[in-house]
């Protein structure tokens, strides 16, 4: 076995050891699924064995959950046409799965489980199978189920073993959010059984195990009561009841697997555990089978992942590592970047015009430690190392021996050649030269570089301690040899990278501007703003749409709209935000949140908002009813095809070409909704040919801007796919 | 010639405050339907075993109300054994519903005579005990977008644009009415003392009426679903309604209807049979109705209910002289006079659930006896009953007077 190890000693105690080959966790994949299953076979019918340790070998780590990949290959809905074969062969499958559990913990030899680490999704479940649980007293034992925050659902017995030993009421947050819970909180519960020191839960397992001749598990006793009762007890049906409100204010019903999630725990519940978890292996198919699942693990888990592994970096560059950095700016950009590398191990240099300002960019990460510290979550030892490693300082002297310089500086094209000269003047030959941007052309910043072939751009998103993703942008003389360093600085701070070409607003700027437009043509038909904001949020933005401008500052876009009018003459289209972001800035002096009037009326804290009443001046609302579903829907497709026909044209335009990255990038950077898994999986979702024959209709309704452009009509006329 | 439902007699117990203190805490539900029964009985010397049938409405059929209450009060009410009992639940419809049923029997020829009522002793079997999917199986909550009822009131007030003194100004004209109603004798005839064990009596009259009530008095009541609605569900609503911006929450225990105990019987029958048992006709049941509607917002019903009964009646909202329609909440009867365009003068002229409360299974029943009362005071021809109904329905009945 790869995965297993199995020794049995002299009392007839078999220590069954989880230790995947070549992997710092154990996760479950169908091998050792496979092996494991030959484990139980042997359990059962080995009169050898009077019972079962079963425990890791990984520090800190017991199992880490399924392993999705191995899900992904058969999430989705299948192959058309063939459904029913599919569907048949899941259930097939799956009844393996849950007979593997069922079998270990009706072998009717104790099952004791030894837990030292990270206890998750397909680990818990398997936990839950045995018959006691012992965990060691540290940090690092973590019990919880995640499936259910990530559109999946627990489909290893977790929706049924969970409420049978911690109740209906305990189990929703850990079922519906992903809620763990650490050793103590799990013992309080009743999740585990045991806490001891660390090292020692496999000598308390066994010793169990041998103390425990009889070994059936609750649900499996005769007159066997769920703790805290059914459904209907009334404490239980009101959670139930409020926790499936709190979904749907949460996840605003977009995540299938939440409403199975809770079918299982209730219908499961009611009956014996073997119904139960039949009721929970249909409600687990059900949700595999969703396009959602298929797209959330995807671009959520398998592309991050494939994207941080490398798979767009040139090939044939060594990879280059980064013990000192440089950032030019201290401001909130600059300040994040340095926070991020610092925590990363690499040497900061952090440079701004006046001492105070470098200083106050140091602050910022000081701050950050300070709350990671107070929470717990850090040493201050830690902390103390991390912030040393930042440099303050105004001298450019200081940049001298950086691998890479990141400038951030404010977005004007003099100020930015300025600071690159003065830097390029510390640089080795192959030092990186990366300019942070939003908005300006990399290949015109370059023309300040004197190696435009070092010269690249990477936006950062801010606030950049949590924000994931880093837009690689590639001038037109970047080297391939550029272009891999800054795949390697931007593993090095452990961020994801996507690879856009150097056009206006690159691809995530450019593909969010239209969360903007859409509601202001929405806006100036008349459509009532409330109805505007609340469909936006139920489409899964994180952001209402008239929120954001008013957050980002409606100035701004204004600004940056009329420098791409400078900058495109009569090229420029028209847009229905330019007509409102003139009427809101220009006539009104509406600014947003900064001046506390925007889209909305903000209270003197700004903690109260309401909607401006002089809105009704761009329109009078004829829109003032939204109940309808036929509505809603229509609004919300507008809201979200507007983003994803945007995104497809950059993937169209080159602006981006692969479409994990596309997906990753729009999910990461701007928050479009994770249960679409991106706008590329959202028209693949709703399949690429019904994609544009959607656009048509809307083209054909609401005007021109919604019509696809020929690389998806011909996709679709060739049935072709983008994954 | 097709048959009539003509109603021979309505009663109804006093309400009693929902609470342990209240007085008719200690009067088991039993009690309290069978009580009914024997006013019917003893009120009109009827031989019992002309009873076909007795339809009782019963929400939280369960416990002391449960197993079938209605069988369990006749047989307590020492009716003759023969005579059969049911239970119908239609939430706050129910005793609506078991006259319309009753009277339904009696024109298809089912039944001669039938009673119908019901019973809610919310004092002993708390509200919602029974549970039901409607409220726990979470498909269905979704399916809904399920609201606490007392969001969906002030979903419904903010959709129509009501203020707070809007509702405490019907409110407290509910409370004069009622207490006006009271001194002037209005419910006398349909009012039934409910005994103790002992035969003392335990109530005679409504003990949730405050007759003192006043706008300036209600603006001090804090609404009781700002909390629950601001923390969680009116987010749920603002996405069955994305026209919402922000709820208000105006309702309160004084604008809204009370919990009580009562229970009411309602003797109906064919011509022949009222003649048989030397029964004088007060009223006809003419028709009624039921609909289904907007589930979340739950309480829109009447107006669209009565609507239907009234086109199958033929005959238009100014036909009628009067209507009942329960005080489930201020807002709720004040879209319903606003969508039919009904006078305050014709609506709830002696008050309503607001001043006197609401016995769930109980309150259409007695509603039938409080427009009889009326049409026979004022000699006037219709009147309307009409309940709005949890999981969003509406039920209503036309009476007319003979």
């Amino acid at each position: 076995m790869n995965n297993w190890r199995v020794e049995v000693d002299g009392e007839g105690v078999a220590l069954v050891t989880f230790d995947m080959a070549g992997r710092k966790v154990n996760t479950l994949n169908a091998e050792v699924i496979s092996e494991f299953t030959s484990i139980v076979e042997r359990i059962r019918s080995d009169d050898a064995i009077k019972g079962v340790v079963i425990a890791s070998a990984k520090a800190g780590s017991f199992c880490a959950g399924g392993d999705l990949g191995d899900i992904e290959s058969f999430a989705g809905p299948g192959e058309p046409g063939k459904e029913a074969e599919t569907l048949a062969h899941d259930i097939e499958r799956m009844t393996k799965d849950l007979t593997l559990f069922r079998g270990l913990e009706t072998s009717g030899k104790p099952v004791a489980c030894a837990i030292e680490g990270t206890t998750l999704g397909g680990g818990a479940e398997l936990a839950m199978a045995c018959h006691y649980r012992v965990a060691a007293d540290n940090e690092h034992v973590v019990l919880g189920l995640p499936e259910g925050g990530l559109g999946l659902l627990p489909g290893g017995g977790g929706t049924q073993r969970l409420p049978r030993l911690v109740g209906i009421r305990e189990s929703l947050p850990i079922l519906l959010d992903g809620a763990t819970k650490t050793a103590a909180e799990a013992l309080a519960i009743g999740l585990i059984n045991e806490i001891v020191p660390t090292g020692q839960t496999v000598d308390r397992a066994r010793a169990w195990v041998l103390s425990s001749p009889e070994a059936v598990q609750p649900w499996d006793k005769p007159k066997f009561q769920v703790p805290g009762g059914g459904p209907y007890v009334q404490a239980n049906s009101e959670a139930i009841a409020m926790h499936t409100a709190l979904s749907r204010v949460k996840f605003y019903d977009n995540y299938p697997a939440q409403r199975h999630i809770l079918a299982a725990l209730y219908e499961g519940i009611q009956v014996p555990i073997d119904a139960g978890l039949r009721i929970e292996m249909h409600e687990f198919i059900k949700t595999v089978r969703t396009p959602q699942a298929l797209a959330m693990i995807r671009t959520l888990f398998l592309s991050p992942r494939e994207i941080k592994s490398g798979v767009n970096r040139p090939a044939g560059h060594p990879v280059r590592t980064f013990k000192k950095a440089a950032v030019l700016g201290a401001g909130l950009m600059g300040a994040g970047i340095a926070c991020v590398q610092a925590k990363m191990g690499i040497e900061t240099v952090l440079i701004d015009r006046t001492p105070e300002a470098a200083d106050r960019g140091k602050a910022y990460t000081a701050k950050y430690l300070g709350k990671q510290v107070s929470r717990g979550r850090m040493t201050q030892e830690k902390a103390d190392v991390i912030l040393a490693r930042i440099l303050p300082t105004t001298d450019y002297a200081d940049v001298q021996g950086s691998d890479i310089v990141i400038e951030a500086v404010f977005e004007d094209r003099d100020v930015k050649a300025d600071v690159t000269r003065l830097a390029e003047a510390q640089l080795g030959e192959d030092a990186i030269m990366a300019t942070n941007t939003s908005t300006l052309p990399i290949t015109g910043l370059a023309t300040a570089s004197v190696r435009p072939e070092n010269f690249i751009g990477l936006h950062f998103f801010s606030p950049v301690e949590r924000m994931d993703l880093v837009e690689i942008i590639r001038g037109e003389r970047t080297s391939d040899a550029a272009l891999a360093a800054a795949y390697d600085y931007i593993a090095a701070i452990r961020k994801t990278p996507i690879s856009v070409k150097d056009s206006r607003g690159f691809y995530t700027s450019r593909t969010i501007t239209r969360y903007l437009d859409e509601p202001c043509e929405m806006l100036i038909e008349g459509i009532a703003p409330t109805i505007i904001e609340n469909i936006g949020l139920m489409t899964g933005m994180p952001v209402g749409p008239l929120s954001l401008p008013d957050a980002i500052g409606l100035e701004l876009s204004y600004h940056v709209a009329a420098q791409t009018k400078r900058d495109l003459g009569d090229a420029y289209q028209e847009t229905a935000s330019d007509t409102v972001l003139d009427f809101l800035v220009a006539k009104h002096g509406r600014h947003g949140r900064r001046n506390g009037k925007g889209f909305y009326d903000y209270s003197d804290d700004g903690k109260v908002k309401t909607l401006w009443s002089g809105l009704s001046e761009l329109a009078e609302p004829v829109m003032t009813d939204a109940f309808s579903d036929d509505v809603k829907t229509e609004l919300k497709k507008r809201i979200l095809y507007r983003m994803t026909l945007e995104a497809a044209r950059c993937m169209e335009e080159g602006v981006i070409s692969d479409p994990r990255e596309a997906d990753v990038g729009a999910v990461l950077g701007f928050g479009f909704p994770r249960w679409t898994g991106g706008p590329i999986s959202l028209i693949e979702q709703v399949g690429v040919a019904k994609f544009v024959k959607e656009c048509d209709a809307l083209a054909d309704r609401h005007g021109e801007r919604f019509r696809p452009g020929q690389m998806l009509r011909t996709m679709a006329a060739d049935g072709r796919t983008f994954y | 010639m097709t048959r009539k439902a003509f109603v021979y007699d309505a009663v109804r117990s006093p309400r009693g405050r929902g609470k342990p203190d209240g007085g008719l805490h200690s009067v088991t539900s039993v009690s309290l339907a069978a009580q009914m029964l024997e006013a019917v009985r003893d009120r009109n010397d009827l031989d019992t075993a002309l009873v076909d049938d007795v339809v009782f409405g019963c929400v939280d059929a369960v416990g002391e109300q449960g197993g079938v209450i209605t069988r369990t009060a006749v047989l307590r009410a020492g009716y003759d054994s023969g005579v059969a009992g049911v239970q119908v639940n239609r939430f706050c419809g129910s005793g609506l519903e078991a006259c319309s049923i009753a009277a339904a029997k009696v024109v298809s020829g089912e039944a001669e005579l039938a009673i119908g009522g019901g019973v809610a002793s919310m004092s002993r079997v708390p509200m919602g005990i029974e549970g039901g999917a409607i409220a726990t199986d979470p498909t269905s909550m979704f399916d809904n977008y399920t609201l606490p009822q007392g969001v969906a009131a002030d979903l419904l007030a903010t959709l129509d644009g009501r203020s707070r003194e809007d509702v405490d100004s019907y409110a407290a004209e509910s409370q004069r009415r009622a207490a006006n109603a009271w001194k002037d004798g209005r419910f006398a005839r349909s009012i039934v003392p409910v005994k103790d064990d002992v035969g003392m009596i335990a109530l005679d009259h409504d003990e949730h009426v405050r007759g003192d009530t006043t706008v300036e008095t209600l603006a001090k009541l804090k609404p009781s679903f700002a909390q629950i609605g601001e923390m969680l569900f009116d987010g749920v609503a603002r996405q069955r309604y994305p026209q919402i911006d922000r709820i208000s929450h105006i309702h309160h225990p004084g604008n809204s209807a009370g919990i009580v105990d009562g229970a009411a019987a309602v003797l109906i029958g064919s011509a022949e049979a009222g003649e048989r048992a030397g029964l004088k006709p007060r009223g006809i049941l003419r028709g009624a109705a039921s609909i289904g509607s907007e589930p979340a917002l739950m309480l829109s019903g009447p107006a669209a209910v009565v609507e239907k009964l009234l086109r199958a009646q033929r005959l238009a909202p100014s036909d009628i002289d009067i209507f009942e329609l329960n005080e489930a909440f201020a807002a709720v009867v004040l879209r319903m006079m606003s969508a039919l365009n009904i006078p305050h003068e014709k609506m709830n002229v002696n008050g309503g659930a607001i001043a006197m409360g609401h016995p769930l299974g109980a309150t259409g029943a007695m509603l039938v006896g409080t427009v009889l009362d009326e049409l026979e005071r004022t000699g006037k021809e219709f009147g309307v009953v009409a309940l709005c109904v949890g999981a969003g329905m509406g039920t209503a009945a036309l009476v007319q007077r003979v």
